[in-house]
């Protein structure tokens, strides 16, 4: 044994830049897709389950039912009250984000019909800025709850956010107290809340609206955690199980009510509506 | 106008409005009822300044001092007698934050607050002020037990944020930041919270969403702590001083944005060089916040609470 010395450090080479994935490779199996086949799964990938992330406008599309949807405060837009600059301007990267995912912010509401149930329907974007939540989502989220509570509809809610908008400081932060006095509101109605979380759902919007649904529903495999893995590793040291944060870690510690594969969200959702009806 | 004028209005804007919310300052008035006009004018030039990236900095510095008094600290001095409440009934004490009820200007008041540790043993013990989910599930214990006898409730907040290991997630950590906020929403009793360090994110605002929330002069309230958003915005956690500049977590900056309703005044140096007349400053401060809200009926300072928090943040449409 000692005759063989390992010398593979000295002649690895550089490290090989991390490949970007095609966003229609599944990450699990590497099974590749055209988008009308990911579009009729709703893109799961029929090969292994694995649930890609979906944009706010086709998880629309997916629960509610056709034609329905009637978004609301669609004008409404992020200020930058610091005058945010890190290494680039808080007003570029909105701008950017606009162009890139077509929407105003991280979030859009409005009134919908989910088998054939009334409701308000509130669905995050992960694609615009990482779903983080400033004022103007704060704002959107509790417009949405008061509409839900002036005609009497349940709320449901859809998340997929990194948390708190950073470039709106101490003001993003009160985000959450501001969502949670909104929430309240439902309950004092009483209006039923039904809370989505999808991947990932973390921080400051899991600290606040996410976990205050009357039902929590979560799709397999998101990351729902208010402190992700990564930082959890960094700051602890600790070894991490291997479903650490996952929905499945969620449901084994009674934090969520179910995990709903997303082919069934749209029948589970409207079976709950008649429920709460 | 040139772009130049046009700027100069805009500034003088700012600055009139920055001048006109400092008349209404509650607690710049408690400052004037001890007498001690000339550290009045200072706070005020102070704050009226646009506050410089260096004094950002020093507000953070001041705020983590390892000799800045902790909850326990202003208890022992603000408070005539005090009873220390343990346990979260289900199966901890987190002895990051300590809750109480004790004997206030002649009433009795309900106390939660972190607690960090002075020395490397108490710090451990006391996981750094960190939070699991039970510490705030003690803490709604102890609102909830001031709810039902009418106590009104003071908490403290010094913290750098919810602690972020396994079985804090395994517990609920964000559930039960969320629960918290919700419960103190619905207290009828009067609330007055003031961030006396750091105030960390949603381990900090779990335990703040109050009637009046207060800072001291020298503390900071923020989203993320400034390497936390040096390391992800500018990839580097060295440049914590550039990213506090930017995100402002300083009282001035959080009064000025209406997320805070006062400024409590620090002796001369900070909190950590007159323990005893901080905790003065500290104690007549709570006592003006608490005789403002308290006269009100339950029903309507429960509204007037959720109005205010729902007022917060600034948009466009």
């Amino acid at each position: 044994m000692a005759s063989r010395i390992d010398v593979s450090i000295e002649h690895r080479g550089p490290e090989p830049e991390p490949t970007e994935n095609h966003p229609n490779t599944c990450p699990s199996c590497n099974s590749h897709y055209r988008d009308e086949e990911l579009d009729a799964a709703l893109w799961v990938c029929p090969h292994c389950g694995h649930h890609f992330p979906v944009r706010a406008r086709r998880r629309v599309e997916q629960i509610a039912d056709r034609g329905t949807f009637e978004e609301k405060d669609t004008e409404l837009r992020s200020a930058d009250p610091l005058g945010f600059f890190d290494l680039r301007a808080y007003t570029e990267r909105i701008a950017e984000a606009e162009v890139a995912t077509g929407l105003g912010d991280a979030l859009i509401a409005g009134a919908a019909m989910i088998e054939r149930r009334p409701c308000e329907l509130a669905v995050m974007d992960f694609a615009f800025m990482g779903g983080s939540m400033g004022s103007a989502v704060g704002e959107k989220f509790v417009r949405a709850c008061e509409r839900a509570v002036d005609r009497n509809v349940p709320l449901v809610c859809v998340t997929a956010s990194g948390g708190a908008r950073m470039q709106e400081g101490i003001l993003s932060l009160m985000q959450l107290p501001k969502t949670v006095a909104a929430v309240d509101r439902l309950r004092e109605a009483p209006v039923a809340f039904v809370s989505v979380m999808t991947h990932p759902t973390t921080a400051g919007v899991l600290a606040s609206f996410a976990s205050l649904g009357d039902v929590i529903v979560a799709e397999p495999g998101a990351l729902l955690a208010f402190t992700g893995p990564r930082v959890v590793q960094q700051t602890t040291r600790e070894k991490l199980p291997e479903d650490f944060g996952l929905a499945e870690s969620n449901a084994r510690f009674g934090h969520v009510d179910a995990i709903v594969p997303r082919p069934e969200l749209r029948p589970y959702l409207g079976r709950l509506l008649a429920l709460f009806s | 106008m040139t772009a130049e004028g046009t700027e100069g209005a805009v500034e003088q804007l700012r600055l009139r409005a920055r001048l006109a919310r400092l008349r209404e300052l509650p607690l710049l008035r408690g400052v004037g009822v001890s007498g001690e006009m000339a550290r009045l004018q200072h706070q005020i030039d102070r704050i009226a300044e646009e506050p410089s990236a260096d004094d950002v900095w020093q507000a953070v510095e001041l705020a983590r001092h390892q000799d800045r008094p902790y909850t326990l600290d202003y208890v022992e001095r603000i408070f005539d007698d005090f009873i220390e409440l343990h346990g979260d009934r289900s199966f901890a004490d987190d002895a990051a934050l300590v809750t109480g009820i004790g004997r206030f200007a002649g009433q009795t008041v309900a106390l939660v607050g972190h607690q960090k540790g002075r020395d490397i043993r108490e710090r451990t013990h006391r996981n750094f002020g960190m939070t699991y989910p039970e510490g705030y599930r003690k803490a709604m214990r102890v609102m909830e037990l001031a709810d039902r006898h009418g106590f009104p409730v003071f908490t403290l907040v010094d913290t750098p944020g919810a602690y972020p290991g396994v079985v804090a997630e395994q517990h609920g950590q964000g559930g039960w930041i969320a629960r918290s906020q919700l419960l103190m929403l619905r207290l009828g009793i009067p609330t007055v919270s003031c961030i006396i360090g750091e105030g960390g994110s949603g381990g900090a605002v779990a335990i703040a969403v109050a009637d009046r929330v207060l800072m001291q002069e020298n503390s900071i309230y923020s989203v993320i702590s400034p390497e936390g958003c040096a390391a992800i915005l500018w990839r580097d956690a060295g440049e914590a001083k550039k990213a506090a500049a930017a995100f402002k977590p300083d009282a001035a900056h959080c009064l000025e944005l209406g997320v805070i309703d006062g400024v409590v005044p620090e002796p001369p140096g900070g909190a950590h060089e007159q323990p005893d007349e901080a905790a003065r400053l500290l104690g007549e401060a709570l006592g003006i916040a608490l005789n403002e809200v308290k006269g009100m009926d339950p029903t309507a300072r429960r509204r007037e609470r959720s109005e205010k928090f729902r007022r917060m943040g600034i948009f466009l449409e």
